[in-house]
């Protein structure tokens, strides 16, 4: 397996893109070490003009053989098992903030209505503001083809067997996607209650989506993705007269969790609420921007003041 | 599956310490993982062999330190014990809890050994 990036083990693939190129480090048993990089499986060859992209980590097993042993000792580590996912998350976080965008990681269990949420959304936004989306699943590109078909840039990673995506396939995917200044950046993580919660993206909120046709105690069940999301969208809301789903009950299990959750009772195939939930997105929008603006306000003052000094000298 | 991850996690940070000590072998794995952190042990032990084949800490003993979950009571204004995520608190009964341990997925420490 490559420890730089974990690509050996196996079965995560960005679209089009097949194995990266890459290098990494391995050590003998005789305590030698050397740096190789792996040639890609097949020729990597990225089509400009087209936004599907697929990345393939492949195999590569890194070999080490049993030594001959003598002395043995304790070393220090104290580190966090997901340092070097935070890591990747924060470079992230960086490239959306320097570049004024708003990035949002929506979280559900399958069949929440995750994909139908985004195109409603896309569909009410993508005039108003530049949209790319990454669609992440085990299998297929489906999801990402119903995004595509709304107009927007989409990608999709498949993570295999994995059960979420991390910061590291993110990065890749905002390589290949090159989002605007000033945009939205969608990311659909695989549908799971459990892995997402853990493994930051860079994003500024998780949106987790319950649909009234789960249970009420579901925030209960899962905890950890409440805990770890700042929205919770309570979607497929126009079915509710014909459930025995108490929405008061399943928003306080939320609170119990996490009691500073916003929520937004929302029907993405009917349009109710939805207003409400754009309208936090575009303040979401207005505010990176401002800082964007800010950001960019104080470099030219900065470049301004060096020219005076220059000038000031000559 | 999760914990695949996190075993891959484990034996990186793992392997970029035996590396950087020239170590040729690792023998134990000391990492902390919190009551709260929603990982299995037994499923990350399960992993971490696993990923580790092949590696310098191929058959090395994962050694995982139970943290126990605590929060503070904002009502109570005291620590106390919690055992789930959503638990109310054991004194007053009320919500929410701010967890302040048991979230943690640390590694510790590990025992290398190198050649002579």
């Amino acid at each position: 397996m490559c420890t730089v990036c974990g690509c050996g083990n196996g079965e995560t693939r960005i679209e089009e893109m097949e194995v990266m190129e890459h290098e990494h480090t391995h050590v003998h048993a005789d305590g030698t070490i050397h740096r190789h990089s792996h040639a890609p499986t097949n020729t990597y060859r990225p089509r400009p003009t087209n936004t599907k992209a697929e990345l393939d980590y492949s195999t590569g097993p890194a070999g080490a053989h049993v030594p001959g042993l003598s002395q043995s000792r304790m070393v220090q580590i104290e580190q966090d098992i997901l340092a070097k996912n935070n890591d990747y998350a924060r470079a992230n976080r960086r490239h959306f903030d320097e570049h004024g965008i708003f990035a949002l990681n929506l979280v559900s269990s399958p069949g929440s209505g995750k994909t139908t949420l985004l195109v409603k959304t896309i569909e009410l936004l993508k005039d108003t503001v530049a949209i790319n989306v990454v669609e992440g699943d085990q299998q297929t590109s489906n999801d990402a083809e119903r995004i595509r078909a709304t107009g927007v840039a989409a990608l999709q990673i498949n993570t295999g067997k994995g059960c979420h995506l991390d910061g590291h396939m993110v990065g890749h995917a905002i390589e290949r996607l090159q989002p605007a200044e000033e945009s939205l950046f969608l990311i659909e993580n695989v549908g799971n209650l459990v892995c997402p919660a853990a493994f930051a993206l860079g994003e500024h909120h998780k949106v987790a989506i319950l649909s009234v046709t789960e249970g009420e105690d579901k925030p209960l069940k899962y905890p950890d993705m409440f805990a770890a999301a700042d929205v919770m969208l309570l979607n497929k809301c126009d079915l509710l007269p014909h459930l025995d789903f108490d929405a008061d009950l399943a928003e306080a299990n939320a609170r119990r969790v996490n009691p500073d959750l916003t929520i937004f009772r929302i029907s993405a195939t009917r349009g109710e609420g939805m207003s409400a939930w754009l309208d936090w997105i575009t303040q979401g929008l207005t505010q990176q921007r401002a800082r964007h603006v800010e950001t960019v306000d104080v470099l030219k003052q900065r470049i301004a003041e060096l020219e005076r000094q220059l000038a000031a000298r000559s | 599956m999760h914990e695949m991850s996190l075993a891959e996690g484990i034996l990186q940070l793992v392997e970029e310490t035996a590396r950087r000590e020239r170590a040729t072998q690792v023998k134990t794995i000391v990492v902390e993982i919190g009551q709260l952190s929603c990982v299995a042990p037994e499923a990350l032990k399960f992993c971490f062999d696993s990923v580790s084949r092949g590696s310098m800490a191929e058959g090395a003993k994962l050694e995982i330190i139970d943290i126990a979950g605590s929060a503070y009571c904002s009502h109570c204004a005291a620590n106390v014990p919690m055992f789930e995520r959503y638990d109310a608190c054991p004194n007053c009964g009320k919500h929410p809890l701010q967890a302040i341990s048991g979230t943690e997925m640390r590694v510790r420490e590990i025992e290398i050994a190198s050649s002579a």
